[in-house]
């Protein structure tokens, strides 16, 4: 068994036929995070291993009954776990142990999940490199010279380096998708409301979505099953029903319509290698039996200028809580991004500028999200890369903010408009891996799954793991 | 190009959201929130007349629950306080608000 090749589904076959136990698999994955995680930088908190030992002993002593049973995960720092931890990678919560379990990981505890440490992040989720940690940032495990995006920058890392099977991630603005492509894994932002957001520290509440990271489309869907519905704690999730993800996606693309937005293509800042990649792969998907069309997102030029009013005024709000009274460090603590997203919101909300920046964003996003309604009436899927470029060196945007910002031109419309996405790997130039993005209409994750998985069968990216 | 924000608005600024930004960072903090100002600016151009905002994007409005307390949903006071810095007799301690 080779911890970085094993999926989430492999490792419960093996636990069930008795090639492997648990207490192996835990093993192999802090064998990993002795060999990795000063160098990589990906987990902030690792849980003592004597007590993950045995966790894992008692499920190996039971049955593997449970959906995850004894499947190593790590969480983003986001997520408030119980008596362990929790900082958003930040230095303001360096000291936080919370007192109650987010929704999500009390799910996916109940799921049999075993719960290996928490991952480093960019702080509060403020970023698109990880870069933004007032921690030590993680580097790129296909090239550490490299960021492996942010900000669920650890999660990913942890993935693809074999210290767990599967990560948590919370996607704002691209912050799962983002690092599952710079890191050759599959990362899904679910739809606004699909999964609860109760208990993970909020970002932007209009726009927090919370995701996952693995290696395989199957994997993934598997979480989602566990993660997403209706939570009485989070007023926010739909009461539409989960779909059993996982058993929803062999088939073709025979029937399918995917809509190339011409917008995307016809960016200037686009890495020509990248776009041969994603080339590459829409032909596959034509191969594969889809009919691909172009269309039109019409006001993707601004949408960045859109996200970044709503968001930071929705991340000074959330950040006004941060006091130092009742937990954490007091507001000196706070990093420069952090300071930064705070003080535009701050603007942006102040009395004279409400109607010139707040109001005026909320109203672009409703044309925003209209140009999306528009193209899921014509198709079942929009194509398009994560990533307008591969991962970049360390230090190549964090002077300048509004370079940083750009990284995320694909991906923040689908939140700005609440629909799902997924991540799935595309190919790789040289050494360094190319995402796809594939996006559906609200609520639709069954059928970007299904799409990414017929994808994924034909071309098996994901098997080709890390050089180190 | 000429910064749309001053350093003494970035002080104005900062002290609306109650934030120390020490006197070295002013230039930064002026000269990158003006570049974000410029890229933000852009939103101007596009016509809104008649559109609503959005705020909430599925759609759902006045969700509602049953008004009872939901005990599993309580801490209680050694946990509420158990992250706190500063504590006396079982209440956090908070900064003064009016000068003796």
């Amino acid at each position: 068994m080779d911890i970085k090749e094993l999926t989430i589904q492999s490792a419960l076959e093996g636990f069930q036929k008795k090639k492997f136990t648990v207490v192996d698999v835990v093993r192999a994955c802090l064998a990993n995070i002795q060999k990795y995680n000063d160098d990589y930088h990906a987990l902030l908190t690792v849980v003592d291993e004597k007590t993950l030992l045995c966790q894992a002993e008692k499920i190996d002593k039971t049955d593997y009954s449970l959906p995850l049973s004894g499947i190593p995960i790590v969480l983003k720092d986001l997520f408030t776990t119980t008596g362990l931890r929790t900082t958003a990678g930040s230095k303001v919560l360096e000291h936080y142990t919370p007192v109650y379990d987010a929704t999500v990981v009390a799910r996916l505890k109940a799921a049999g999940a075993i719960i290996i440490g928490k991952a480093n992040q960019d702080a509060w989720g403020h970023g698109s490199s990880g870069e933004n940690t007032d921690y030590i940032p993680a580097k790129n495990p296909y090239d550490p010279s490299r960021v492996p995006g942010g900000s669920s920058s650890g999660s990913a890392v942890a993935v693809a380096l074999g210290m767990c099977l599967a990560s948590t991630g919370t996607d704002t603005g691209s912050s799962v998708r983002g690092p599952a492509a710079f890191c050759n894994l599959v990362g899904l932002k679910p739809t606004y409301g699909r999964v609860s957001r109760y208990g993970i520290i909020a970002m932007a509440s209009s726009f927090d979505t919370i995701g996952h990271i693995t290696k395989t489309v199957y994997d993934n869907a598997l979480m989602c099953e566990i993660t997403a519905g209706k939570d009485a704690y989070d007023a926010t999730t739909g009461d539409q029903q989960v779909p059993t993800y996982s058993q929803g996606l062999d088939g073709t693309l025979r029937g399918k319509t995917i809509g190339l937005p011409k917008e995307y293509f016809e960016l200037k800042g686009m890495d020509p290698r990248v776009r041969d990649a994603t080339q590459a792969a829409i032909k596959k998907m034509e191969d594969l039996g889809a009919r691909v069309i172009e269309v039109s997102l019409p006001h993707t030029t601004v949408a960045m200028a859109c996200y970044y009013i709503l968001v930071p005024s929705e991340v000074s709000s959330n950040l006004a809580r941060f006091d130092g009274v009742r937990f954490g460090c007091g507001r000196e603590t706070f990093g420069l991004e952090a300071k930064r997203r705070v003080m535009i919101g701050t603007y942006a909300l102040s009395s004279g500028y409400y109607d010139a920046y707040y109001q005026t964003a909320a109203k672009i996003r409703t044309l925003i999200k209209k140009d999306f309604d528009d193209v899921f009436t014509k198709v079942d899927a929009i194509v398009a890369p994560s990533s307008p470029t591969l991962p970049f060196t360390i230090g190549e945007r964090s002077s300048d903010p509004v370079a940083m910002y750009l990284s995320d031109i694909f991906m923040c419309p689908v939140n700005i408009s609440g629909v799902p996405a997924v991540n799935v790997p595309c190919g790789f130039v040289g050494d360094l891996p190319v995402g796809l993005q594939i996006i559906g209409p609200q609520f639709g994750e069954q059928n970007i799954y299904q799409i990414a998985s017929v994808y994924e069968k034909a071309t098996e990216w994901y098997k080709r793991t890390t050089p180190v | 190009m000429s910064d749309l924000l001053s350093p003494t608005e970035i002080e104005h600024i900062a002290a609306l959201a109650h934030l120390i930004i020490t006197t070295d960072h002013y230039e930064l903090f002026a000269s990158q929130l003006s570049s974000i100002l410029v890229f933000i600016s852009k939103l101007q151009e596009v016509p809104i007349i008649d559109v609503a905002p959005t705020s909430q994007v599925t759609g759902l409005v006045n969700v509602y629950r049953e008004d009872v307390v939901d005990q599993a949903r309580v801490l209680s006071q050694t946990q509420a306080l158990s992250n706190a810095h500063q504590k006396h007799n079982g209440f956090f301690v908070v900064p003064a608000v009016f000068e003796s």
